[in-house]
């Protein structure tokens, strides 16, 4: 039968081309790029930083290693953090220099090749929760600085944590077809032409800082699309926003002063708090980097080219003359002058801190209040400059329809925004806390 | 009038106010017992066996009038905001026949013998008992001490008393028209005999009793200089905050100190066997402190206890458990009839006073000072000479005033643990909790498990009802000698074992089943009622519905000869409209009656019930019978601010427990009622010459039933846990479905509830 | 060293920049009419005013204040609002252990200083962030209402 055996044929042919790609991706899985290639020529840290250890924590910081492997409160980089995945749970490992449950016994080599091909020392592939994607970027010396700090601090002894993942993403060598795919293993390159900051700035958002992992829409195969760079995601629960150059979904419109408030502080004026992720983001890496590079960093995110992708901001102007008309009285309002206006005032302009502040955040403007109930929900808090700010938690005491009415109220106060959430809504995200 | 602080340590002897120091200062002392007949304890009261005829006179506590001019009285019950200052400066000014403005008073030390409170069997203040006490032994001191300045104004003048009369403290002689004040009299008089007896005034020449006279203790609490425990500031004192094992009855294993000491400001960090405290030259030095210790606890035996297990526990207990009967009437047995029986859980609950937990400790090596709002001095002492080893005369408490106790302060375990860590410095140092700390370590009021059941007769009246109580006692460890005799804690059936219906058929026990051991239980405002009142008017009200009977109407028949009951439910009737226009859907009206405390009292709430399942208040009614009443004002604010309270709890406030830890922190997660969540609340007083009842636990207890029985009402969905579960109200009929068929048969059969409630409304 | 103004004089006070005001009044200024409840902006009894508003001195760092006008309940005495105020919480006997009432009081003052007649809804975006655990919002709103009006507004048992 001719038709049976072209399909025969056909599955033979899928089946072969099947094993050689598996064949090709298990060989070049611990295969880390070109090794010899020209190293990028900006370095991570800034040039007047030589003290070596000092160099190694300014990048651990800017490469934010903390916000994976330190539990808060808990040791550092012992490791031990959940990262809840639609399909199970991945703990972060130890990074501590300890022999038997930290990365004490790798090499330099090993260590290089863990950030640029996403393995570890034995050669298994890590699961891109560990952002090498964007690590494969650095230069060898950052990363070498970074393994020097690392190896400078106490060292925790910290099992690793079974990961609890159900099949078939608990096979471990799948990765390697996906890196394979979707890997590229290229060291940074600048871009000739463009300002030494912008490079500098490049390099900060996307080797070191690894903004694309949260900001950068997902395809299919949970890959980055690159051609949405940081045009805005959603995970774990929150909202990354889209942060290109757009006016109105991005950061287009904020002034450079703004953007720096925000990086360094987790707040600018009229535009917005960091919370949740964001928020760990600020405290554990953003407010340690030099002015200079926060420059950087600005001169790089203006450039981006503008997507339309998330939560629109209408013009700032619009939305005090927004927010009465489209107020919800009643249960929403009860429960905001009542809980919430202790800090942030009837009017939404924030009491005794700017951080209080709800004016022009982009949190009351996304009509689905994705942060916003988040943050009602969970509360959210924020260690800064010596300053920490903190918001208490509500989901405890508050009903599924309460905090409904209250997320409403306030997107349609203070945003502008009819507020549609319903008590299931919230019901469906009190789950993934 | 104004109010002194306690004086210092040095100024007099405060452990034992001598007569002779007051004597030597001149002026007439008189001095009296708060006798109101022997044995009497909390959980227990009746005011009726107070008898008014008792002599009342023994030496020591006093009342004093100088030849200043000054009149002070040393209050027995300490102020939490419930006006006993006013009402007990009042009793006795009446009888003095002296202006409220014209005394002073001042705190009463510690001191068992002299001021232990007969209703309760210790100095404390606590289960409404204040006026109930004070209302014979006050004004029969208050009489004694006018009867000798008269009649030593009667001897100079060589005039009959009985011709003198008295005004604002001024003894006038008409006829001659002479006047001497209380203030001249005052030596002469304290060498005139006592008398063997003295009568009280008439009622009906009450001057001061009765009227709506101003707090005392106001001015000072509108311009912030009146100082609580936790403003007190003494010389070279530095502050301290704790923590404890967040899983009770776990201890402390080790502490790293490293980062806190750090801290500018963080003075030292000290260690007790289950807390550790950061002293700090102030709060915020010390808070931040504790957060930056390293601690390791010691989990102990309870650290995998929940409160989901708590409720197995105690529904085991109740079916399997070794029951003590509280009251039995008639024979429960074989009678035949409509049964109908439920189940309702309460939760355990914390006080959250408005002023958190704080103790002000000075331990020097031969004395040790307490600077604390207390409910319970003596046993203040009591703790400190333990933790100290001092002898109890040592031992000096100053006490202050209370921003709020609820009966959070009838426990001193804060005090020893102040003195614990004050012992290890030899500076004062106040600790002050945070309010996660508060929450954290309270002494909760206990959670039950109640199953009640009720047998109906052809036209819908009970004949018999058996109610079965299961929790723990807070009486066996507040005070073991208090149990009654057969085991039993009668805070357990307070307001179970007696009701206000004629019932033939009775039975009501108690399962007792204790916490773990390490987790305290405690007094709550409105104790034993504020838990069965609940569950009692709640079932009364699911009768009514069971017979179809409109429960106001089912309970007036339940009455019998009860005026008193019957007067309040009349009343309550009337100012609330039962029974006139049409409600509204979703909205609801409900009624509870009950007598707590020795009052009357009537409650009718009107709520609505959002589509969302939220509970908006609109309007709530109580007519109160509370006997004689020494101050209108008090009993409403009291009747008011005791709603509030029990409110609250019905609808928001539940602790529970994780890993033998309370998970509740503050008030983001133990929330408490808002102003505008507060509907309008009448008062309505009947007259009564009876004596005194309480006032200020009635109004939480009668809060909680009103409350769900006006849920029913609006939505068919009877409530027999509290918390209210508000996802049980929505409007969604299979949430309703889902209710209902937890609910009893009667309830079932009833088809649509809601709309029945609605109608019998 | 920052200077702060607490009711109109000039204090120094040696505290970090964090610490919250409610601290640095109570256990540095010694000025402990302003009381603390919760410390997380849940019950306003540490409520003070920054030029003339409402703020929760709990979460305010003291930094935040140098440069403003800070009153306090001992000093509120001074305004004609505070002093009208106070006289209605004593004419209505809104009081009871007392303890949340100075924080009640600011809160009010700073709404009648901003709505000399406040409405009912007024009174209950002013006042709802403050606490009572003695449940005294009855006559919380009754005394708000005689100190805008003057006169008793409602009907009570006060002689
Ligand atoms: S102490 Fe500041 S709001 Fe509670
Ligand atoms: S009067 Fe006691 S808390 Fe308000």
């Amino acid at each position: 039968m001719k038709i049976g055996r072209i399909i025969v044929t056909l599955i033979g042919l899928v089946v072969l081309v099947g094993i050689v790609f598996t064949v090709y991706a298990l060989h070049t899985v611990t295969h880390g790029g070109d090794e010899s290639a020209k190293q990028p020529a900006v370095a991570g840290a800034p040039a007047d930083i030589t003290d070596p250890k000092a160099r190694g924590e300014y990048l651990t910081r800017a490469a934010d290693c903390a916000a994976c492997h330190t539990v808060p409160g808990g040791q550092p980089f012992a490791g031990g953090v959940p990262f809840k995945l639609p399909f199970g749970t991945i703990y972060s490992s130890n990074i501590t220099a300890d022999k038997d449950t930290g990365i004490g016994n790798w090499s330099d080599d090993d260590f290089v090749r863990a950030l640029h091909a996403g393995v570890d020392k034995d050669g298994h592939p890590l699961y891109p929760a560990f952002p090498y994607t964007s690590y494969t970027a650095l230069s060898r010396d950052d990363i070498l600085a970074i393994k020097a700090y690392l190896f400078s601090l106490p060292v925790a002894h910290a099992p690793a944590r079974a990961n609890d993942l159900s099949f078939p993403y608990n096979q471990r060598w799948a990765v390697s077809l996906w890196n394979a795919v979707f890997l590229k293993k290229q060291r940074f390159e600048s871009v000739a032409g463009k300002p030494d900051a912008w490079n500098r700035g490049a390099y900060l958002a996307t080797a070191l800082g690894h903004c694309g992992e949260c900001h950068t829409p997902r395809n299919a195969a949970f890959a980055m699309k690159h051609g949405e760079a940081l045009a805005g995601a959603a995970l774990q629960g929150w909202k990354a926003y889209n942060i290109t150059s757009d006016k109105d979904h991005g950061i287009g419109a904020w002034s450079d002063q703004e953007l720096a408030d925000y990086l360094a502080k987790g707040h600018a004026a009229g535009r917005g708090t960091a919370s949740g992720p964001m928020g760990e983001v600020v405290e554990n890496s953003l407010q340690y980097l030099s002015p200079a590079d926060l420059s950087a960093l600005v001169a790089y995110l203006r450039d981006v080219p503008p997507q339309q992708g998330g939560v629109s901001t209408p013009p700032a102007a619009a939305t005090g003359a927004a927010a009465n008309a489209t107020a919800t009285a009643g249960l929403g309002e009860k429960l905001f002058v009542g809980a919430c206006a202790g800090c942030h005032l009837d009017n939404g302009q924030g009491r005794q801190s700017d951080y209080a502040s709800l004016a022009g955040m982009r949190s009351v403007r996304d009509p689905h209040a994705t942060n916003l109930t988040q943050v009602v929900l969970g509360g959210s808090r924020l260690n800064v400059r010596g300053q920490h700010v903190f918001m208490p938690s509500f989901g405890e005491a508050y009903s599924d329809a309460e905090i409904a009415a209250l997320s409403n109220y306030v997107l349609g106060r203070f945003g502008g925004q009819p507020g549609t959430l319903s008590a299931s809504d919230v019901a469906e995200r009190r789950k993934g806390l | 009038m104004n109010l002194r602080v306690p004086p210092s340590p040095h100024d007099v002897d405060l452990q034992s106010p001598s007569r002779r120091e007051l004597i030597k200062r001149g002026g007439l002392v008189v001095a009296f017992m708060w006798l109101g007949g022997a044995g009497r304890v909390w959980g227990l009261p009746d005011n009726a066996r107070l008898d008014p005829s008792h002599p009342a006179f023994a030496p020591n506590a006093f009342v004093r009038i100088g030849n200043d001019g000054s009149i002070q009285l040393v209050m027995p019950t300490v102020e939490m905001g419930q006006g006993s200052y006013t009402g007990q400066a009042t009793l006795l000014a009446e009888e003095l026949d002296v202006g409220l403005d014209q005394i002073t008073v001042e705190h009463a030390p510690p001191n068992r013998k002299l001021y232990a409170n007969p209703l309760l069997g210790d100095q404390a203040t606590g289960g409404s008992t204040t006026i109930r006490f004070c209302w014979t032994s006050l004004r029969n001191a208050g009489a004694a001490a006018r009867y000798m300045l008269v009649a030593a104004a009667a001897q100079r003048w060589k005039v009959d008393a009985a011709q003198c009369t008295v005004a604002r403290g001024v003894v006038t002689h008409a006829p001659t028209n002479r006047t001497l004040r209380y203030a001249e009299l005052a030596d002469a008089a304290s060498k005139v005999t006592m008398p063997d007896k003295v009568s009280p005034k008439d009622p009906k020449d009450f001057q001061l009793i009765g009227k709506p006279l101003r707090r005392v203790d106001t001015p000072a609490k509108v311009d912030g200089t009146l100082p609580f425990g936790i403003d007190i500031r003494v010389p070279g004192m530095k502050v301290a905050t704790v923590r404890a094992c967040p899983t009770f009855g776990g201890k402390l294993a080790s502490v790293d100190d490293t980062r806190a000491r750090a801290i500018p400001g963080v003075l030292k960090v000290v260690k007790t066997d289950n807390a550790v405290a950061v002293i700090g030259e102030h709060f915020w030095a010390a808070k931040q402190g504790l957060e930056a210790l390293d601690i390791t606890w010691e989990r102990g035996p309870n650290a995998s206890f929940s409160t989901g297990q708590l409720f197995k526990d105690l529904a085991e207990a109740s079916e399997h458990g070794k029951p003590i009967l509280g009251r039995e009437v008639g024979h429960v047995d074989n009678v035949k009839g409509k049964v109908v029986s439920a189940t309702y859980q309460l939760p355990l609950l914390a006080h959250a006073t408005m002023e958190p937990i704080n103790t002000t400790v000075h331990v020097r090596p031969d004395s040790c000072e307490i600077w604390v709002g207390t409910q319970v001095p003596a046993r203040c002492v009591d703790v400190a000479a333990k933790v100290t080893g001092l002898p109890p005369e040592s031992i000096t408490v100053h006490n202050q005033y209370l921003g709020g106790g609820f009966g959070r302060r009838l426990f001193e375990d804060s005090v020893e643990q102040a003195v614990a860590i004050a012992k290890q410095v030899d500076f004062p140092v106040k600790i002050v909790w945070t309010r996660e700390e508060d929450i954290a370590q309270d002494r909760y009021r206990p959670a039950y498990y109640d199953r009640i059941s009720a047998t109906l007769d052809d036209n819908g009246k009970p004949i018999a009802w058996t109610d079965r109580t299961t929790g723990a006692s807070v009486l066996a460890t507040f005070a073991p000698g208090a149990m009654g005799k057969n085991g039993l804690d009668g805070d357990l059936v307070e307001c179970s074992a007696e009701l206000p219906y004629a019932i033939p058929n009775m039975r009501v026990d108690w399962v007792r089943h204790d916490m773990p051991a390490g987790l305290a239980v405690g007094w709550w405002r409105g104790v034993g009622p504020t838990h069965n009142v609940y569950v009692v008017e709640s079932f009364v009200d699911e009768l009514a519905h069971a017979a179809g009977k409109d429960p106001l109407a089912y309970r007036r028949d339940l009455l019998g000869d009860n005026p008193r009951a019957r007067a309040v439910l009349e009343l309550a009737a009337q100012k609330a409209g039962w029974g006139q226009g049409q409600l509204p859907p979703r909205h609801g009206r409900g009624v509870a009656l009950a007598a707590p405390f020795g009052s009357y009292l009537c409650v009718v709430m009107d709520v609505e019930v959002t589509p969302q399942g939220e509970v908006i208040m609109k309007r709530a009614v109580a007519v109160v019978d509370c006997g004689w009443v020494v101050n209108p004002n008090t009993v409403e604010a009291q009747i008011q601010g005791g709603m509030v309270f029990g409110w609250s709890a019905a609808l928001y406030s539940g602790i529970t427990l994780k890993n033998g830890a309370v998970e509740q922190r503050n008030f983001n997660d133990y929330r408490v009622l808002r102003l505008n969540e507060t509907p309008e609340i009448e008062v309505h007083i009947v007259p009564s010459t009876e004596s005194p009842g309480g006032i200020g636990e009635t109004g939480t207890v009668m809060a909680m039933p009103a409350l769900t029985n006006a849920i029913f009402a609006a939505t068919g969905v009877r409530i027999r846990t509290l918390p209210i579960d508000r996802h049980a109200l929505v409007q969604d009929q299979n949430a309703l479905k889902a209710v209902l068929s937890d609910a009893t048969p009667a309830d079932a059969a009833s088809g649509d509830a809601a709309a029945t409630a609605r109608r019998l409304a | 060293m920052i200077v702060l103004t607490i009711n109109g004089h000039d204090t120094q006070v040696d505290v970090p920049d964090d610490m919250p005001l409610l601290w640095v009044l109570r256990d540095v200024v010694g000025l402990t009419g302003t009381k603390f409840g919760c410390g997380i902006a849940q019950c306003g009894a540490c409520t003070v005013h920054l030029d003339g508003q409402a703020v929760r001195s709990c979460v305010l760092p003291a930094s935040g204040a140098v440069g403003k006008k800070i009153t306090t309940i001992e000093g509120i005495g001074g305004t004609d609002v505070g002093k009208r105020v106070q006289q209605a919480w004593l004419g209505v006997e809104v009081a009871q252990c007392g303890y949340c009432q100075t924080g009640q009081i600011m809160s009010a003052a700073a709404l009648l200083a901003q709505k000399p007649s406040p409405t009912d809804a007024d009174i209950d975006t002013a006042m709802s962030g403050n606490l009572c655990r003695c449940g005294t919002y009855v006559r919380i709103r009754a005394a708000i209402k005689q100190a805008a009006t003057g006169t008793t507004v409602v009907p009570q048992t006060i002689a």
